[in-house]
C-alpha cells in the first residue's frame, strides 16, 4: 500500500504570510532570545505528551474522602421526597447533603444569574441535575451509597423547544425570575432576547433582484475536553478552604463558591490544578461547590472526579439552535438586506446564555456589509441541558447559517460563491449592524483570496497500481468503498468573532511581575491568575517577559488567588488581556529598573540620562545598541516586583431595543476551504484537507497560533461531520453521554490543514495581536458543509450532517 | 466483586463450574467498559489472561483454530491469507492499543449484533470450541446467537477457540461507520464466496436483534451463479443479480432506530455494501481464475 499522507501537515502545510500592513514596532527585546514572534517550546509539552504531566484528577491528599454527587435520572420533575438515610448508614460514608443542608442563605449560583442551584430544591430542571453528595472514604463506596439515597419524583411535562416553552401554557421552567433580563423578554421562559435593527430592511428588500430564504439547525456540541472535571478541597486550620481546581477563571469561581460557603473570600484558597482542555465547558462551576462543602463538613480533604458519563451532565455544551435566515441581493451581487433569527436553546439553566445572545445576533450576518438589517436572538430556558460557553460562543451557529445562505445567493445570482463574498465584504472602517465602526484590519477579501490561491490536493488520490487505498476513502480502513459512488466537492467560508468580553464588561486582568538577581543571573518572575487550559499563556507570558525585560531566565508563578484576577481563560482573550496585563507589568519594572540604574550608575555615563533605554540580553543598553550597565549589577540585592491591572478598551451595552452600541473591541477573521470525497451512495464523507487562512495580527508564537488554527478547524470539523449530543424530545434526557456515540475526529478524520497566518496588526492591543482560539472553529463548519453540498447538491440545512441525511434514509 | 486468576485452562474450566455467574475477562474491550459505567457489576471476574493456551493458532488442513484470545493484531498480521475476512474485520475494531489487546473471543462471549467479528465468522463458516469440567462441544456459528446479547453457551462454559474454515475463494468485509476509526459499527456485512462447494455465504452486523446470514440472498444468488455456469465461465454477474442479491440482504435484515442511525438506513446501507462486495470477490474469483489459467 501506498504509505497515508492524511494528518497534521504542521511544518510543512503551515505558513506565515507576508504581512500586508506596517508591522508593529517592537523596540524592546529583538535582541532577547525566546522572545515575542518565536516558536519556543512549551514548557508542559513533553510533560504531556509523555503522560507524566499531573491533571486535577490526579490530586491526592493523606486521609482523602471521594465525593460522589448523585443526578437526577429525570429532566422535570418534583421532587416529592428525598431519604438518605440508608446512604448515612453505609460504613465508610463520612457525610451525606442535600439542600437542606446548605450552610448560608446563598443557595444559587451563575456565572450571571445566580438560578442553579447547589442541589436541587424541591424541583429538578434537566436530566443529571445534582441532587445530593456525599463524601466516603472510598470512591466505590461513595458511589454505592449515592445510589442509596431514594429520591421519589413526580414528572412533569418537559420544555424542550421554542414552540414548548412559550406556549401559552407553558409550565414555567424558573417561577419566580428577578434577574435584569426578566423585564424584556417577550416570555418568562426566554433568558434574554437581543434585536438589532439598522436601517429598513423592509424597504431595502424592494430593491433586491432576489431573495432567498433558510431555516436552518445547529446539532448540540460538546467541548469533549479529555480532562473531566475534578478538584480537591482541603479544609484550613483557620476555618477556610483550599480548592486545588481545573478551571477556566479562578476568581469567577471564588466569586460564586465564598457566598454559599459562608466564608469570606479570603478564606477560600484556590489554586490551579492541571486541566484537560476546557473549550468553554469550565467557565461555569461544576464539583467546585460539592468538594468545598464535604470538606468543610467533614473536615477533612475531599476529592471529587467526575467519570466520562458524568463529565457530560457535568458541564454546559454549545446551545443547539434554529435559524431562519432571509438575503437579498441586487444582480451586480450586493448584498440589499438580511433579516434573520436566531433560537438558542439554553436548556434549564442562563449559565452564559445572555452573552451568547449577543454575539449571536451582533455578528448575526457575518463579516458583510449590509445596511438594512433586522436581526434578532433569543435564548430559551427548557429542560434540556444547560447550555453555555462553547469556543465559538453564539458566532459559531451564526456563521453556518449565513454562510450557506450566502452560497445560496451566490447560486442564485450564478456567481461564483468566493467572489460573491468578496463584493460583499467588510474592511477597515465598515460599520457593523450595531452600528459599531470597525477600526483595526479586518481583511476578508484577502482571506479568501489566500485560502482559494492554495493549491488543489490531487483527485482520486486513492487510486494505486494495487488497488484502491481504502484509507484515502470515506469509511477508511472500515472498506466501504474502492471509489464507487465518491464524489469530490469544494466549499467555503468565512467568519467574523468578537476577542475579549463585550458590552461593556470590565475586562481587565492582573499580572505581578518580579525582577531580581538568583544565582547571579537576572530572574524575571510572572505571576498571573490565568487558567493555563491548554492554550500556550504560559508559554506566551514568559516570552513577553524576555522581550520586556532582556532576560533569559523567567519563572511561571502557578496560577492562584494570591495575585488579582485575570478573567477567563476564554473569547480568545488571554493573550490579549493577560498577555497585555504582563508586558504592562513588565513595563512598569523596567521603568524601576532604570530607575534604580540611572540612581547607582547615571553618572558614570550621560546616556543614562538622554537616551532611550532598553533591557536587553541582561544588560541595558541605549537604543543605539551601547552597553550601560549588566543588570545583575544594577538590582544587585534589590527586587523590583509591580502588580498591576490592565484593561483593553472600554466597550458598552447593546441597545436592548435596536442592538445599537460599541460592543466589541476587537475582531478575529478566519476563511477556509474545505475538499471533501462523499461517498454519495453510503452518505460517508472523508474531508480530505481544510485550508486556513487568518489574520492573527501578530504571532506571538507561530507554532501556537497554528496549533490553535488546526485544532479550532478540527473541532469544527467535528460538528459538521459527527458531533452531536442527542437529547430525546419527549424525556428530554440525554441518550449518548459516551465517547461510545459521542464521536469526535480521530487522526484519521483529520484532514491536512494547511494554514496561511496574516499578520495585520491592531494598533490598540499589544504587540498588534489579535484573540485567534476561535475564528477557525466558525468557518471550518460551514466550509464542510459546503463542499458536501457541493458534492451531493443536497440542501443540507443542518449540522452535523449525518449518513441518513445525505442518503435520504 | 471476587477477582479469579486461573493459572491454566483446567483451574479456569473449575472456577467457572464452581461460580457459573463468573464473567470471564482477557482483553477487556467490552467487559470493562461496562464495569467502568457501572452497567454489570458481577460477583466474580474470571481472568483468562493467564491461560497461555488461549493465545494460540494452529492452521489445520481445512481450517485454523484460533484461540479465544489471539488479539485482533495478530489474526491482521499472520492469518490475512486464510481468513482473509475476519483479517478485514479486524482492521476494523477500535484502535491499535485495543487490537492488541480484544480477540474473538471476547466477542463471541458478549454476543452483541455490533460485534465486528461476527459478519466474518457467520460467512466465513465457523464453529465455537466451548468447554466446561463436563467435556468439550462444538457449536455451529450459525446455532451459536441465540438473542440480543445472548449465546449458546451454558453456564459452566467458556470458549476455548473458534475453528473458521480457511477460504477457498474472496472474502469481503465492510462496516459503516461515522467515523474513520474507533467506531462502533452502525452495520457491517461479510461475504465469502466458497468456490470448492459453490456456495456463497454472509453476515450482517448490526441490523437485526442477533448477527445473522442472509440465507434468502445467499440461496438466489448461489442458483444465478449455477443456472448460468458463472462459477465456471467466470463471466461478469449481471447489475439486475447484483442488485437482486442486494435488496435480498437488505430485506434479511430487522434493524432499529438508535441513536446510531435510523433502521432505514441500515437497510439501505447493507444493500449497497451487499452489491459492493459481491462486486470485489467476484472480481477477485474471476481475477484468480484467469491467473490460474495462465499458469496452465
Amino acid at each position: 500500500m501506498p504509505s497515508p499522507t492524511s494528518g497534521f501537515d504542521r511544518a510543512g502545510g503551515a505558513s506565515i504570510g507576508a504581512p500586508l500592513g506596517t508591522p508593529v514596532k517592537v523596540t524592546q527585546g529583538s535582541r532577547t532570545k525566546g522572545g515575542v514572534g518565536e516558536s519556543t517550546l512549551r514548557p508542559d509539552g513533553t510533560l504531556k505528551v509523555t503522560g507524566e504531566f499531573a491533571y486535577s484528577s490526579d490530586l491526592w491528599h493523606e486521609d482523602m474522602l471521594w465525593g460522589q454527587i448523585l443526578r437526577s435520572t429525570v429532566a422535570h420533575a418534583e421532587i416529592v421526597s428525598l431519604d438518605t438515610s440508608e446512604a448515612l448508614a453505609t460504613p465508610g460514608v463520612y457525610a451525606v447533603m442535600t439542600y437542606d443542608d446548605l450552610p448560608t442563605d446563598v443557595k444559587h449560583y451563575g456565572l450571571e444569574i445566580q438560578d442553579t442551584p447547589v442541589l436541587a430544591h424541591g424541583k429538578v430542571r434537566h436530566h443529571g441535575e445534582p441532587v445530593a453528595i456525599v463524601a466516603a472514604d472510598h470512591p466505590e463506596t461513595a458511589r454505592r451509597a449515592a445510589a442509596k439515597i431514594k429520591v421519589e419524583y413526580r414528572e412533569l411535562p418537559v420544555i424542550t423547544d421554542e414552540a414548548s416553552a412559550t406556549a401559552p401554557d407553558a409550565i414555567l421552567v424558573h417561577e419566580n425570575r428577578d434577574d435584569h433580563h426578566v423585564g424584556h423578554v417577550p416570555h418568562p421562559n426566554i433568558v434574554h432576547r437581543q434585536p438589532i435593527v439598522r436601517g429598513d430592511a423592509d424597504a431595502a428588500a424592494g430593491r433586491a433582484d432576489v431573495v432567498v430564504r433558510g431555516e436552518y439547525t445547529f446539532g448540540m456540541q460538546d467541548q469533549a475536553f479529555l480532562g473531566p472535571e475534578s478538584g480537591l478541597a482541603v479544609p484550613e486550620e483557620d476555618g477556610g478552604v483550599h480548592l486545588y481546581i481545573a478551571t477556566q477563571w479562578l476568581h469567577s469561581d471564588l466569586r460564586q463558591i465564598a457566598p454559599v460557603l459562608g466564608l469570606p473570600e479570603n478564606k477560600v484558597r484556590m489554586t490551579l490544578a492541571g486541566v484537560g482542555g476546557a473549550f468553554g465547558g469550565r467557565e461555569d462551576l461544576s464539583m467546585q461547590i460539592h468538594a468545598c462543602l464535604l470538606a468543610l463538613r467533614t473536615g477533612k480533604p475531599v476529592k471529587i472526579v467526575y467519570n466520562r458519563f458524568e463529565s457530560f451532565f457535568g458541564h454546559v455544551h454549545r446551545h443547539p439552535a434554529k435559524l431562519f435566515y432571509e438575503h437579498g441581493a441586487t444582480r451586480d451581487g450586493k448584498l440589499t438586506h438580511v433579516k434573520c433569527r436566531i433560537v438558542l436553546d439554553g436548556g434549564a439553566y442562563a449559565s452564559a446564555s445572555p452573552a451568547v445572545v449577543g454575539n449571536a445576533s451582533s455578528l448575526g450576518i457575518g463579516p458583510y456589509v449590509v445596511d438594512d438589517v433586522d436581526i434578532e436572538a433569543i435564548a430559551l430556558y427548557t429542560n434540556n441541558p444547560p447550555c453555555g460557553a462553547m469556543r465559538g460562543f453564539g458566532a459559531v451557529q451564526a456563521c453556518f447559517a449565513y454562510e450557506a445562505q450566502m452560497d445560496k445567493v451566490a447560486k442564485e445570482l450564478g456567481l461564483d460563491p468566493v467572489e460573491f463574498r468578496q463584493r460583499n465584504a467588510m474592511e477597515q472602517g465598515a460599520l457593523l449592524p450595531t452600528g459599531q465602526r470597525v477600526d483595526s484590519p479586518a481583511p476578508v477579501a484577502e482571506l479568501l483570496r489566500r485560502v482559494k490561491a492554495m493549491p488543489l490536493p490531487p483527485e482520486r488520490q486513492w487510486e494505486s497500481s494495487e488497488g484502491a487505498d481504502v484509507r484515502q476513502l470515506p469509511g477508511g480502513l472500515s472498506n466501504t468503498t474502492h471509489g464507487e459512488g465518491v464524489v469530490r466537492g469544494i466549499g467555503y467560508a468565512v467568519g467574523i468573532k468578537n476577542v475579549g468580553f463585550s458590552e461593556g464588561f470590565d475586562d481587565y486582568s492582573t499580572a505581578k511581575v518580579r525582577m531580581e538577581v538568583v544565582a547571579g543571573e537576572p530572574v524575571a518572575t510572572v505571576h498571573t491568575a490565568m487558567a493555563e487550559v491548554g492554550q500556550g499563556g504560559v508559554t506566551v507570558h514568559a516570552q513577553i517577559a524576555r522581550t520586556e525585560l532582556g532576560v533569559a531566565q523567567v519563572t511561571i508563578h502557578p496560577a492562584n488567588t494570591e495575585v488579582g484576577s485575570a478573567g477567563s481563560t476564554s473569547a480568545s482573550r488571554q493573550t490579549y488581556v493577560t498577555g497585555g496585563a504582563v508586558k504592562n507589568s513588565c513595563e512598569l519594572v523596567r521603568e524601576k529598573v532604570l530607575e534604580i540604574g540611572r540612581r547607582r550608575f547615571g553618572s558614570h555615563h550621560p546616556a543614562w540620562a538622554t537616551a532611550e533605554l532598553l533591557l536587553e540580553g541582561g544588560k541595558v543598553v541605549t537604543d543605539g545598541g551601547e552597553v550601560l550597565a549588566d543588570l545583575v549589577d544594577v538590582l544587585a540585592d534589590e527586587a523590583v516586583e509591580v502588580e498591576a491591572q490592565w484593561r483593553h478598551r472600554p466597550t458598552e451595552p447593546f441597545d436592548l431595543r435596536t442592538g445599537q452600541g460599541n460592543g466589541h473591541v476587537q475582531y478575529s477573521f478566519a476563511a477556509h476551504r474545505a475538499v471533501v470525497e462523499v461517498d454519495t451512495e453510503l452518505g460517508l464523507v472523508k474531508v480530505i484537507e481544510l485550508a486556513c487562512a487568518q489574520d492573527v495580527g501578530k504571532a506571538l508564537n507561530p507554532l501556537s497560533v497554528i496549533g490553535q488554527i488546526q485544532g479550532g478547524t478540527t473541532q469544527g470539523l467535528g460538528v459538521a461531520v459527527m458531533e452531536e449530543i442527542i437529547v430525546d424530545p419527549k424525556t428530554a434526557k440525554v441518550r449518548n453521554p459516551s465517547f461510545t456515540d459521542y464521536l469526535i475526529p480521530t487522526i484519521l478524520d483529520t484532514p491536512t490543514i494547511p494554514v496561511d497566518v496574516l499578520e495585520l496588526a491592531d494598533d490598540h492591543a499589544p504587540y498588534g495581536l489579535r484573540g485567534i482560539g476561535e475564528a477557525p472553529t466558525l468557518s471550518s463548519t460551514p466550509a464542510v458543509l459546503a463542499a458536501i453540498r457541493n458534492a451531493t447538491g443536497l440542501e443540507l440545512d443542518r449540522t452535523p450532517v449525518r449518513p441518513e441525511h445525505l442518503t435520504g434514509t | 466483586m471476587d477477582f479469579l486468576r486461573p493459572a491454566s485452562w483446567e483451574e479456569a474450566l473449575a472456577a467457572k463450574a464452581e461460580h457459573p455467574t463468573a464473567v470471564p475477562i482477557a482483553g477487556g474491550t467490552d467487559v470493562m467498559v461496562e464495569i467502568n459505567f457501572d452497567h454489570r457489576r458481577p460477583e466474580y471476574l474470571l481472568d483468562l489472561n493467564r491461560v497461555g493456551d488461549l493465545y494460540e493458532w494452529e492452521v489445520g488442513q481445512d481450517s485454523v483454530r484460533l484461540g479465544a484470545s489471539v488479539p485482533y493484531s495478530r489474526i491482521m498480521e499472520s492469518l490475512r491469507a486464510e481468513l482473509p475476512g475476519l483479517a478485514l474485520a479486524s482492521h476494523t475494531v477500535a484502535s491499535p492499543q485495543i487490537r492488541n489487546r480484544g480477540g474473538v473471543g471476547g466477542n463471541l462471549g458478549t454476543a452483541s449484533p455490533a460485534g465486528d467479528a461476527h459478519p466474518a465468522l457467520l460467512a466465513a463458516g465457523a464453529e465455537v470450541e466451548a468447554e466446561s469440567v463436563r467435556g468439550s462441544r462444538r457449536i455451529p456459528i450459525d446455532a451459536f446467537y441465540t438473542g440480543v446479547k445472548r449465546n449458546a453457551l451454558a453456564p459452566d462454559e467458556l470458549i476455548r477457540a473458534v475453528h473458521v474454515k480457511k477460504a477457498d475463494g474472496p472474502q469481503q468485509y465492510s462496516k459503516v461507520g461515522t467515523r474513520n476509526a474507533m467506531v462502533i459499527a452502525v452495520c457491517a456485512f461479510g461475504l465469502a464466496l466458497h468456490p470448492e462447494t459453490r456456495t456463497v455465504r454472509t453476515g450482517i452486523g448490526s441490523a437485526a436483534p442477533t448477527p445473522v446470514r442472509a440465507r434468502t440472498a445467499e440461496e438466489f444468488l448461489e442458483a444465478a451463479l449455477e443456472e448460468d455456469g458463472f462459477w465456471d465461465n467466470g463471466k461478469i454477474i449481471t447489475p439486475s443479480v447484483a442488485k437482486q442479491f442486494a435488496d435480498l440482504c437488505a430485506a434479511a435484515c430487522n434493524p432499529i432506530d438508535d441513536v446510531r442511525g435510523t433502521a432505514r438506513y441500515r437497510r439501505h446501507a447493507v444493500g449497497v455494501m451487499a452489491r459492493r462486495t459481491l462486486t470485489w470477490t467476484w472480481e477477485s474469483y474471476r481475477g484468480a481464475r484467469r491467473a490460474s489459467k495462465g499458469a496452465a
